[in-house]
């Protein structure tokens, strides 16, 4: 299966104090539901992300559980009020135990 | 001897009809989860906790083509301070395999309780959020999207 997945995170650069922005992200993964059969009749077993986290500065900020009804190539956006400068380091967990992360720094003025 | 065989074989052809037509009419309803299948998930979340209408904008299209990739965005009003905020959006599906689709879980950081995501949809159901605030109030809302193209494996 698709193990080679890779996250794309949109992030502005640049925030002033108070500003609310948001966070885009998107992961290249099949999302296998478990429901599908192949042409033999077997089920196609799950592997999907089950869990998106977004961690500002150490401090988790927004966590979200998928199931398989969430559709293959997962995009997950949020909103983050800028206070201070720091790094965001967002995981995607998959069901074979294996994790993909990415990296965005935010400067706020 | 031959008219006893042919009625015996008649009977045979429409029980299997009826057979048939029962499990066609069955299996799409057996294998999809149902309203009670989200009633139950709730329930498993909150048990018998009373549940209000209200502070959630849920949006969904009314009409999907393709049930493979159906954006859902939640907003949930609240001020997102430390001591007032939204703790978690649990979005569940009635006409799908299974009930669940996401939890969006918020901190007060957010600044504002809004995510969105993609989902599948099987057919024409109903998408029903429950949010769950910090001093632990619950809301839902529900809204309806029809599938013309469901979103299943084919």
């Amino acid at each position: 299966m698709a193990t080679n997945s890779v996250p794309r995170v949109r992030v502005p650069a640049q925030a002033k104090a108070g500003d609310m922005i948001e966070i885009k992200t998107l992961i290249s993964h099949e999302m296998e539901s478990g429901q599908r059969k192949d042409s033999a009749g077997k089920t196609i077993p799950r592997q999907i992300i089950n869990k998106f986290t977004a961690v500002f500065n150490g401090k988790t900020v927004f966590e979200a559980d998928w199931h398989p009804a969430i559709s293959a190539n997962p995009y997950q956006s949020f909103f983050f009020k800028a206070k201070e400068s720091g790094e965001f380091k967002f995981t995607w967990k998959d069901d074979n135990g294996s994790d993909y992360t990415a990296t965005a720094k935010l400067t706020v003025a | 001897m031959a008219s006893a065989h042919r009625l015996q074989s008649r009977r045979d052809l429409m029980l299997s009809a009826a057979v048939a037509g029962f499990a066609t009419m069955l299996a799409p309803r057996l294998a999809l989860a149902d309203v009670k299948a989200v009633e139950d998930e709730i329930k498993k979340l909150y048990g018998d906790k009373k549940i209000d209408s209200g502070k959630i904008k849920l949006d969904v299209p009314q009409i999907a083509e393709n049930g493979l990739v159906v954006p859902i965005t939640v907003e949930v009003e609240s001020p997102m301070t430390d001591a007032d905020f939204v703790k978690a959006v649990h979005v569940f599906a009635d006409g799908n395999p299974l009930p669940g689709i996401a939890s969006f879980r918020f901190s007060p950081e957010c600044g504002k309780a809004n995510a969105s995501a993609r989902m599948r949809l099987a057919q024409t159901q109903n998408i029903v959020c429950v949010a769950e605030m910090s001093n632990g109030a619950l809301f839902s809302a529900k809204a309806e999207v029809k599938v013309t193209i469901g979103g299943c494996g084919g």
